[in-house]
């Protein structure tokens, strides 16, 4: 294994990311010769560099070295934009031999730090590749270049009545090559399950360039080992997802949704398991969102969905979808399961609201879905994105902001806010620690490892579904043991020996 | 028919219930009209008057007595009560046509609602209702049914202040050139328009009580209505597809392309 030459810092030191940008001494940056060998396999138009042979303008380049919250800063000097399979595999075959780095980048809406180029590493953008193959409407198998956005495959499938296994609020600009390398989760996990699940192959070019063509379209193959199991969730460090096929499930006939707001937090699991009971198999997501984060939708602009009187001093909110066959029976339900919420003995709620049509099911989402956009609004995001249990969702978010505040962080001149919202239904907190003034090394420090820590006490997971990037790689033991991190260590070894997939993300 | 006593308000509002804003419109195969399998919801318009009944009664309070909605429509229709309901309107009625009777035309929902108002013992003082109806935007209900009662009328409100005790509603009205602001005795007919207020969601205790509030079903036959449609829609098609424009190197070019489209010139 290649020994990367930035200082390995004992595991339970934070790490700062601007003093800690590694070298990596075992690769090559690009050269002239390098541009003009990729020109005789590329179109100009799918090459951008900083380079004199080429001289794009640094304003052209800087969206794909700067992540989408502005935390991360890369230092590529060239893009390359492909529009084939084959063009990855001889650009990556090149790449081996001249020992040259590469990050492949989807839409670049990663909140970890994963698409970014640490050290010159070249970005290979897939955003060219953007052809639906194929698609089947009556097993709703999709095959479909890696480049392609989500909601441009929501939008094809639609009119064939089927949805898109997995919904997130970055839709209008994520890539589904860039959903499976991270293994996205978002709106729908809760009914849809994973794309561990739903993703029947994959078409992937490996680190030496030759391309893996498993583009199954088969529901069932139990032939040897799973192999793209690797590639779903492998952060692109185990080779370039350039193809894929998925199940898309039927588009719901029937879908509602309704905004509750509750007294206290302690009443969100008891709320959890009465509607998980009621709506039983109708029930696709159930959202968390504290009061923190709900007053910061409403001071821009989102919402109101419930007037000042109706919350009153509410702590916190939750959003419910059903999707089903039958509109009747599902308002039965929804309508049944509301009854016996506003007229139990100790009402866990203390109002909400049930939209009366798409567009008021919409705006519903909007408020939750908003919620990312308006954190970049209010300054600079720590993101922490956890599993844990249900139960302690209120604690982690309340121990961090006392941790701010015994520091002498909290307050406008520093943390501005912290809060909390997220995937209840999935266990799955993001924790918003919002910096009014920027990043700076100093908050970092007192939030990690103090909340890798809290976590860890929790047998939670660090990174529920964001995945490791370059942010967490110090903090994968927390969720992970030595002997898990040895063998993946043993997989990349095996896959990218020369270590120039996407390399300092994800292992340590 | 008497408008109610001094300073007792009885308001009226008819819904539709139409597509919903949200949908792609799609004709139909047979080019009869659009694709009706579609979501469905409360014409946007009458919502914002509903919305604008509650607040007329949340300004006034007991002087309002009654916020009564009223839909012409097949049983489905009924939703579209409940929701009304569920913001606060205090009853409804459901003038029921079967789900397979052509869409009614706007003088057939006036004559209707004129047939309404003329059975409501307490009498109506102010009817308020959608500007126009997003599937057919005919825009002629409102002022039909003004025709046809002999009232008063306002159309394209923005703004809306009843005075129960003057017995008079100053209105806005958007026009073509800015505003125009109008006094009008009550009773009086109101259509509104997009800027007169932001709906309400329909909140859950709300939705509750909506479930017990009363709604009276009637039919056309009852109200001596005959809803035949007097227009026939001969045919409906999409807009032609918009082309792509194209560049031309000069003007010499651009007269012979102008030239084979069939744009002829002509002295001024």
């Amino acid at each position: 294994m290649i020994r990367l030459h930035n200082s390995i810092r004992p595991a339970f030191r934070s790490r700062r990311w601007a003093h800690n940008i590694p070298t990596f001494s075992h690769l090559n940056s690009v050269n002239e010769e390098d541009l003009a060998h990729f020109s005789s396999i590329l179109a100009p138009t799918s090459i951008l560099s900083t380079l004199p042979s080429i001289s794009t303008p640094a304003d052209d380049i800087a969206p794909y070295n700067v992540d989408w919250m502005g935390k991360y800063h890369g230092q590529a000097n060239s893009v390359l934009r492909p529009r084939t399979t084959q063009q990855v595999s001889e650009i990556v075959k090149y790449c081996a031999q001249r020992k040259i780095g590469i990050v492949p980048q989807g839409g670049n809406t990663g909140l970890v730090g994963g698409g970014i180029s640490l050290q010159k590493e070249i970005v290979l953008s897939l955003g060219a590749m953007n052809n639906v193959r194929s698609f089947d409407p009556v097993s709703g198998i999709l095959v479909a270049d890696a480049g392609c956005i989500l909601q441009s495959l929501s939008e094809y499938i639609a009119p064939h009545n089927h949805i898109m296994p997995l919904d997130l609020g970055a839709k209008g600009s994520c890539q589904i090559g860039g959903n499976i390398s991270t293994n996205a989760g978002g709106l729908r996990l809760l009914r849809y399950g994973s794309l561990h699940g739903t993703v029947l192959g994959l078409e992937v070019v490996l680190p030496d360039g030759t391309i893996l063509d498993q583009l199954s379209t088969l529901r069932k193959d139990n032939t040897g080992y799973d192999l793209k199991q690797l590639f779903i969730g492998g952060e692109g460090t185990l080779g370039i997802v350039t193809g894929v096929s998925i199940l898309t499930p039927p588009a719901p006939q029937a879908t509602n949704n309704i905004f509750l707001a509750l007294p206290r937090f302690d009443n969100v699991l008891p709320l959890f398991q009465t509607v998980k009971r009621q709506l039983g198999e109708i029930m696709s997501a159930f959202e968390y969102i504290d009061r923190t984060a709900y007053d910061m939708g409403l001071q821009h602009g989102l919402g109101p969905l419930l007037s000042a009187d109706e919350v009153g001093d509410s702590q916190c909110f939750v959003l419910v979808e059903t999707s089903g066959g039958n509109q009747d029976h599902d308002l039965e339900k929804l309508n049944n399961l509301l009854e016996n919420l506003l007229t139990a003995d100790e009402p866990l709620i203390n109002t909400g609201v049930l939209s009366q049509s798409p567009t008021q099911f919409n705006s519903i989402w909007a408020l939750r879905e908003g919620l990312t956009e308006c954190v970049q609004k209010e300054g600079k995001p720590y993101k922490y994105d956890v599993s844990v249990p249900l139960a302690d969702f209120q604690k982690v978010v309340d121990a961090v902001r006392e941790r701010m505040i015994s520091k002498g962080l909290y307050g406008d001149h520093a943390i501005s806010k912290v809060m909390g919202y997220g995937h209840v239904g999935d266990g799955n907190l993001h924790l918003n620690v919002i910096a009014k003034h920027g990043y700076r090394p100093e908050l970092e420090a007192a939030l990690e490892p103090f909340i890798y820590e809290i976590v860890a006490d929790r047998k939670g997971s660090v990174s529920a579904e964001h995945g490791i990037g370059s942010m967490k790689r110090d903090a994968l033991h927390y969720s992970k043991s030595d002997v898990s991190i040895d063998w993946m260590r043993k997989i990349k070894q095996t896959f990218d020996p020369l270590n120039i997939m996407n390399p300092g993300k994800v292992l340590p | 028919m008497r408008p109610s006593a001094v300073q007792l308000l009885n308001i009226l509002v008819p819904i539709k219930r139409a597509v919903d804003y949200a949908v792609k419109i799609r004709v139909n195969p047979e080019q009869t009209g659009i694709d009706l399998n579609v979501k469905h919801s409360m014409n946007p318009f009458d919502e914002i008057a509903v919305e604008e009944a509650v607040r007329i009664r949340e300004r006034l309070k007991d002087a309002v007595k009654s916020i009564k909605v009223v839909t012409i429509g097949p049983p489905k229709s009924a939703e579209t009560l409940r929701t009304a309901l569920a913001m606060g309107a205090d009853s409804a009625v459901h003038v029921e046509i079967p789900e397979s009777a052509p869409a009614p035309e706007p003088l057939g929902v006036a004559k209707t609602l004129k047939a309404l108002i003329e059975r409501q013992k307490e009498g109506v003082d102010v009817v308020i209702m959608g500007k126009q109806a997003i599937d057919d935007d005919a825009g002629q209900t409102g002022q039909m049914l003004a025709g046809l009662m002999g009232w008063s009328q306002a159309t394209f409100a923005s703004r809306v202040e009843v005075d129960p005790e003057q017995k008079v509603a100053n209105i806005t009205r958007e026009i073509d050139g800015g505003l125009e602001e109008l006094r009008c005795n009550l009773p009086v007919i109101i259509t509104t328009d997009l800027r007169l207020n932001e709906p309400r969601y329909a909140s859950l205790p709300n939705i509750m009580k909506a479930k017990k509030k009363p709604v009276e079903k009637l039919t056309v036959a009852e109200l001596g209505i005959d809803l035949t449609p007097r227009l026939e829609t001969i045919k409906v098609t999409e807009p032609l597809k918009r082309v792509g424009g194209g560049k031309v190197a000069n003007v010499d070019e651009l007269l012979a392309k102008l030239k084979e489209a069939g744009v002829t010139g002509k002295r001024a």
